[in-house]
């Protein structure tokens, strides 16, 4: 990274002088047009030369957000797509909220969802202030006026945009600028546009937090705590002295951790392995998996909470039902794994800080070191960069790792660039997991193989509790991102119990790709099976039975189910040792069914093919969607088959990919995609192929094997992928 | 301790301990961040770099292994076989978070030049020690498949 440049143009950001169109909301929240040095928050800056950039208030970590936003401006204004740049903003709530989280920050699959809108007035609103002001100057009226291809033309006229910026920049957009007509879309819904960091992905000149260097920089890592709920008693730091490029060790004030300081990351990693430390495990985690899985079963006798429905009565219609079906379910911890492991730099400025992270809450990372550094919010800037994944993990609410930057650069004297840098193995210990679950589920069936009682009891580790989102999150003691996907099924089920118990531990948990889904998907869905299983009946039909279509979800459920099952040839039978299975799960406002085949040699399974169908209202990019469909199949297959953080008295056992295994290439076989062409408003695409995946592929195995797992990963089931 | 290293075609001195892992002395020595750690222990692949022509994880090769040995980045990377891997994966949209991407390409480049047209099993023996997280692996293949033909015609 070409740093002094960079740095130049991130402080300058909006202030940049020269001739420059801004489209950006006004103290009113109208968008209103002015000069580089308007009061406005830009989405859309355009410069002298007539080139356009657009204003990201989202991360891009791989989901394809800044192709979408870049998509719904460029529409709007008839600009050729390779031409226009990106840039991420800056943290400011009051611009660049979030619409639907009243914060900035990217998650929830929200970021087409609240933007969709927002983004195209963006557009429209240049797009009127750009023709009027051509139409003023060649002395016509605005009708005359078009753009093509990034040029105003009228009969023979023809001008760039910068030629006309200075006089649009006097004009007032009407506040409700006027859009495309849906038909008229050029880049919507167009497959062929490139995303916007195809190259700079290709030829490394993409630029990730880890990237970044600051003159002057020392490297920090941080000796973590071994256990949850460990405080330091005392550290010996004299081993490391011998090392050379070692500066410093200092305690984090939070007593759960050492910072260490050196000359670059490899030196400080080595002197990291030469610090010993003494902890206190009075308050610490202590249990053994098994142990924490039993005692959250044992939640179970007598749920907490009431989330749906009387549960005597579900009982009762259960006793007296021809059939009962009973299962457990046991899901680990999991962790969340980005490629990039996490870092931040934390860089001094005359009267603050820059924090350059892959920044996903930019505003509480804010708030949140300034805090720590005893600053005013407005004088630490966020400089985000690529992230090179997330999957929920940069989004926390302790901003854990740029929190331990800001102590380990507070620590140092506060005037010396500080880079944190996370190891694997940091990642693998340093929590916010996905929260462990056990489910336990009663299906009775009448006689007829019609459902009359379903009783849900969930036992897992609140992930909102203890949060500042807890008041928004938890109703009534009920944390939603425990029972979403389950207590809210778009399933027609006659009588349904759900019981939900915290299960308490020191152990951070934190929404992992598709959050509650990822867990419910599996209940629901594996249950679903058995139950169409024990009824006799085709698993299709059966789910299609409880989808009436008495609902517009349950309308687009089913639809997405019988299209998946339709592409997959669902009726069709397999060659021997071969098996199929089928899931449908509504996440993030999108519908989606997955089908995995299989092939099987013995215990070893391998994954031939994944059809999906998504319904995620009206798409955007399509080859963007596709994409996250396949990658949320991987996310959520590889899980299922092979991942788990356990504990051995308290420690954790995994510590980097060799026993977290990721998916690999030759794990997964082709994934089909297809999808609901729709006029509904966009809907999240990051997570929503996460849910169905995993219960389609336990599906698959019952399906092939006879044999029903219901305890994850399926690697501890004696079942290995080939 | 000073070292020569011969890097994308230059020679430049460094001056790091010896033990240190070239991924390293690339990044925060020689500021050339195109090559990523992910794991530190050989099991990603985010960090592959050429080594004479062969692909290989820069978090294991150790600086005084290295000597007059030619060590190509993503950012030196260049010729036919590696023209033609960029193209395709920039042609079929690849990557996602884009992390683990100068890895991929390395190592795709590494096997294209031992395989001309390697089959879905030839990619997934020699493309399995590289991870991603964001699960591209089916573009990735593809990307393989259509640099091949384009390197044929």
């Amino acid at each position: 990274m070409n740093i002094k440049s960079s740095r130049r143009d991130f402080l300058k950001g909006s202030l940049a002088t020269g001739a420059m169109l801004v489209i950006g909301l006004n103290s009113d929240g109208v968008f209103a047009a002015g000069t580089a040095d308007a009061t406005l928050n830009p989405f859309v800056k355009i410069s002298g030369d007539g080139n356009l950039t657009v204003i990201l208030k989202h991360i891009e970590m791989g989901q394809g957000t800044s192709t979408g936003l870049t998509t719904l401006v460029a529409e709007e204004l008839d600009v050729e797509w390779d031409k226009v740049k990106t840039e991420f903003a800056p943290a400011d709530v009051g611009k660049y909220a979030n619409l639907m989280m009243g914060m900035q920050g990217t998650g929830g699959s929200t970021s087409i969802a609240n933007s969709y809108l927002q983004y195209r007035k963006a557009g429209a609103a240049a797009r009127d202030v750009l023709v009027r002001a051509a139409a003023s100057k060649w002395g016509i009226s605005p009708s005359e006026v078009t753009i093509e291809n990034g040029r105003l033309k009228a009969g023979n006229k023809s001008a760039h945009f910068g030629e006309v910026i200075a006089e649009a920049a006097k004009l007032t957009p009407p506040a409700e600028p006027i859009l495309k007509k849906n038909s008229d879309f050029k880049l919507i819904g167009n497959r062929k546009i490139h995303r916007k960091d195809h190259i700079s992905k290709t030829n490394g000149t993409a630029i990730f937090a880890l990237d970044v260097k600051i003159p002057g920089m020392v490297y920090a890592v941080i000796l973590h705590k071994p256990q949850f709920g460990a405080k330091l008693k005392n550290f010996d730091a004299s081993e490391a002295k011998s090392i050379k490029g070692f500066i410093d060790a200092k305690a984090l004030p939070t007593n759960e951790g050492v910072a260490i300081y050196a000359n670059s990351t490899w030196n400080a990693l080595k002197a990291r392995d030469a610090i010993t430390a003494d902890w206190d495990l009075s308050a610490a985690e202590m249990r053994s998996s098994d142990q924490m899985f039993n005692d959250a079963s044992a939640l179970l006798d007598n749920p907490t909470y009431a989330v749906r429905g009387d549960r005597e009565t579900v009982r009762k219609a259960n006793m007296e039902a021809a059939q009962k079906l009973e299962v457990e379910f046991r899901l680990p911890f999991l962790a969340h794994a980005p490629m990039e492991p996490q870092n931040c730099v934390i860089e001094p400025t005359k009267t603050g800080v820059i924090v350059h992270d892959g920044c996903q809450m930019p505003t509480l990372v804010q708030q949140m070191v300034a805090d720590i550094l005893g600053l005013k919010t407005e004088n630490v800037l966020v400089n985000t960069v690529y992230a090179g994944g997330s999957f929920g993990r940069r989004a926390n609410p302790t901003s854990d790792y740029v929190t331990e930057a800001a102590m380990a650069f507070s620590l140092l004297g506060g005037k010396t660039p500080v880079k944190l840098v996370w190891s694997r193995e940091d990642d693998i210990h340093a929590g916010y997991f996905r929260p462990l679950a056990v489910h336990k589920v009663s299906v009775g069936l009448d006689n007829q193989g019609a459902i009359v009682g379903w009783d849900h009891r969930i036992a897992s580790k609140s992930i909102m509790k203890g949060t500042f989102l807890e008041a928004m999150a938890v109703q009534n003691g009920i944390d939603n991102s425990s029972t979403e996907g389950c207590a809210d099924t778009g399933y027609e089920i006659p009588d349904m119990s759900v019981g939900l118990s915290d299960f308490i531990t020191p152990v951070t948990a934190l929404w992992w790709r598709s959050v509650g889904h990822s867990v419910t998907g599996i209940v629901m869905e594996v249950t679903m099976d058995m139950a169409a299983k024990a009824a006799g009946e085709d698993p299709v039909d059966f789910r299609l039975k409880l989808l009436p279509g008495n609902t517009p979800a349950q309308k687009r459920m089913a639809n997405v189910l019988k299209m998946a099952a339709d592409k997959a040839d669902w009726k069709k039978p397999l060659p021997a040792g071969w098996g199929r299975g089928i899931a449908v799960h509504e996440s993030f406002g999108s519908f989606v069914a997955e089908v995995v085949e299989i092939s099987t040699n013995g215990d070893d399974i391998k994954i031939e093919r994944v059809v999906c169908v998504v319904d995620c209202g009206l798409i955007i990019n399509p080859d963007v969607v596709t994409a996250q469909i396949e990658s949320g199949v991987g996310y959520g297959l590889g899980a299922a088959m092979r991942n788990q953080i356990s504990f051995t008295d308290g420690v954790i056992d995994q510590s980097n990919f060799p026993d977290y295994e990721p998916l690999r290439i030759a794990d997964i076989g082709k994934i089909d995609v297809y999808q609901v062409k729709s006029d509904e408003a966009p809907s999240g695409i990051g997570e929503p192929g996460v849910p169905p995946s995993g219960p389609a592929l336990i599906n698959a195995i019952a399906d092939a094997t006879g044999k029903r797992v219901t305890y994850l990963p399926l690697s501890e089931n004696g079942i290995s992928f080939v | 301790m000073n070292y020569k290293i011969n890097i994308n075609g230059t020679t430049k001195e460094v001056d790091v301990e010896p033990g240190t892992p070239l991924l390293w002395v690339i990044r925060d020595a020689l500021d050339l961040t195109g090559t990523k750690f992910g794991c530190g222990v050989a099991s990603c692949g985010a960090c592959t770099v050429h080594v004479d022509g062969n692909p290989v994880r820069s978090c294991q090769t150790f600086i005084e292994d290295v000597g007059d040995q030619d060590v190509i980045t993503i950012e030196g990377v260049n010729g036919k076989v590696a023209n033609e891997v960029q193209k395709a994966w920039q042609q079929l949209d690849v990557v996602q978070c884009g992390y683990c991407q100068s890895g991929q390409i390395m190592s795709a480049i590494g096997l294209l030049s031992e395989t001309p047209n390697p089959t879905d099993q030839d990619i997934d023996d020699y493309m399995s020690g590289n991870a991603c997280r964001c699960a591209t692996y089916q573009r990735i293949r593809a990307a393989i498949h259509l640099a091949s033909k384009n390197l044929e015609g």
